[in-house]
């Protein structure tokens, strides 16, 4: 049987430190994602506006967020912030910021899309019932508009906790930077590793990501 | 003048440069049941959105139990309690059950007790022969159903006056007897109300007024026997033709 390198997996605390890499990046995305909800719903909002100017506003941000490639914002973020702004800070709090930027971006839009889609004899029957237009939005719209974006949202995260693995590059010890330092620390005793320690990688984030893609399925179907 | 629930005086209202109502006056004792009838696209439905004032208007005065009914006002979440409103398309709160769809209002809007309002919520269901649905959800009832509920959750504010724009035109036939029976008790026991409807027989039998809108204009607002028997003016005529040939094309069938 050739040499796949499986074996440096098991040597020492190699595996336990994979898992803790793989918690750094799942520790971003949480918080990315527990931020980005509450200021996407905030943003999806003011996205229904009527006023031209905040229509452009937000338009232009999400647009600039989605189409500037994440690792060029990390990149902005973590040495822009060092180099012009003299700050210090650190990767992982670069990456909340540019991660919650992304994802306020993404749900705003969601929301947006999920608001608009309520038809409108639903606030015209709530205002008929004397609601008034915060009691519609919380009781009526809102609770509606969450069931059609929780499956949303959840794609959303799965998303995010695959695109932590772009910020090794500013840093950040996440997984797949574990396993590079894994891979360097073996290259004399298992020359194979690499393909044995990227597989193992490979299937953290498949058993990590493939049961929330499922469940986000599930209640699409149920939901939907 | 003092039983005049509702008046409105001169409504006009537009849509950009399209007048839908033009100089229409109206006025509603408690009590009454007034149908109003005209053909498609003449500003039955906007006249009764103006009337709770889902709809700003360019001209006019509404008057609810004294209380002036202005678009966009402060009060006007007290008044629209007074007035309950049932439209044609099916408006129930899809992610509520039957009960919590009808006690939303009453416990947020009027902030009464859940269990008050929950127990005549309950009662209100059984005469309408729906208490075995309180834990449904609007998509598990029929169109007829779901009229009924919608009417119930209008009821439970204790309106002075109901409003119903063509609450059976979306409905299979054999449903909308259900609802319109369900209006017939509440004419019964009193209840003033403004009612759009397609359904001749019906009005016939309902109405203390008819009200005959055309053009944004009211054509004639007189008693049944007088509109269905002897329209006074050839539109009206023409417009009740539409019905009875229909039965007349129908008995040459058979
Ligand atoms: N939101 C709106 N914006 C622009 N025009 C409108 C709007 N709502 C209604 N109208 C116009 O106002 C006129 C009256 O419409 P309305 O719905 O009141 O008619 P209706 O008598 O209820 O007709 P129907 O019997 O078909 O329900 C129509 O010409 C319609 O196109
Ligand atoms: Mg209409």
């Amino acid at each position: 049987m050739p040499d796949l390198g499986l074996d440096v997996l098991f040597k020492g605390k190699n595996m336990l430190r994979l898992l803790g890499g793989l918690w750094t990046a799942v520790e971003i995305s949480l918080i990315a994602v527990a931020l980005s909800i509450p200021l996407g719903i905030l943003l999806g909002i003011i996205m229904t506006s009527k006023n031209p100017i905040v229509k452009a506003v937000t338009r232009i941000y999400l647009e600039f967020v989605r189409i500037m490639p994440q690792l060029v914002l990390l990149f902005i973020v973590f040495f822009g912030s060092t180099g012009a702004l003299g700050w210090n800070i650190s990767g992982e709090l670069a990456s909340v910021i540019v991660f919650t930027a992304w994802g306020t971006a993404e749900m705003g839009d969601l929301v947006r899309g999920a608001l608009i889609s309520i038809p409108k004899h639903q606030y015209e029957s709530a205002a008929a019932l004397s609601l008034t237009s915060a009691q519609t939005y919380i009781y009526v719209i809102i609770p509606q508009t969450v069931r059609r974006l929780i499956p949303l949202s959840i794609n959303l995260i799965t998303r995010m906790i695959k695109t932590t693995s772009l910020i090794l590059m500013i840093g950040v010890v996440e997984v797949l930077k574990v396993a590079q330092q894994i891979i360097e620390a073996n290259r004399m005793t298992s020359p194979n590793a690499a393909f044995g320690v990227y597989l193992a990688v490979l299937l953290i984030y498949f058993i990590l990501c493939w049961p929330i893609s499922l469940l986000a399925r599930r209640l699409e179907k149920k939901w939907g | 003048m003092a039983d005049e629930l509702l008046t409105a005086e001169h409504l006009v209202k537009r849509f950009d440069d399209n007048t839908v109502l033009d100089d229409v006056s109206l006025s509603v004792k408690k009590g009454e049941v007034i149908v109003v009838v005209g053909p498609s696209g003449c500003g039955k439905s906007t006249l009764l959105r103006c009337l709770n004032a889902l709809e700003p208007i360019q001209g006019g005065k509404i008057t609810l139990d004294g209380e002036a009914v202005v678009y966009g006002s402060k009060n006007l979440a007290a008044i629209r309690q007074k007035i309950g409103m049932v439209f044609q398309s099916y408006d129930l709160f899809p992610h509520l059950s039957v009960l919590d769809n009808i006690l939303l209002a009453p416990v947020k809007a009027q902030k009464r007790k859940k269990d008050e309002a929950a127990a005549e919520a309950m009662k209100l269901l059984e005469r309408v022969g729906l208490a075995d649905k309180a834990k449904s959800f609007p998509r598990q009832l029929s169109g007829g159903q779901k009229q009924r509920v919608a009417i119930v959750r209008a009821l439970c504010m204790h309106p002075v006056m109901m409003l119903f724009d063509e609450v059976t035109a979306a409905l299979d036939p054999e449903m909308v007897r259900e609802v319109l029976d369900v209006m017939l008790n509440l004419a019964k026991q009193g209840m003033t109300m403004i009612i759009v409807t397609h359904e001749m027989q019906f009005a016939k039998a309902i109405a203390d007024r008819v009200v005959f809108l055309e053009n944004g204009e009211i054509i004639e607002d007189t008693d049944p026997n007088t509109f269905f028997e002897h329209p006074q003016t050839e539109r009206a005529k023409q417009f009740l033709n539409i019905f009875s040939f229909e039965r007349s094309k129908k008995d040459e069938k058979n």
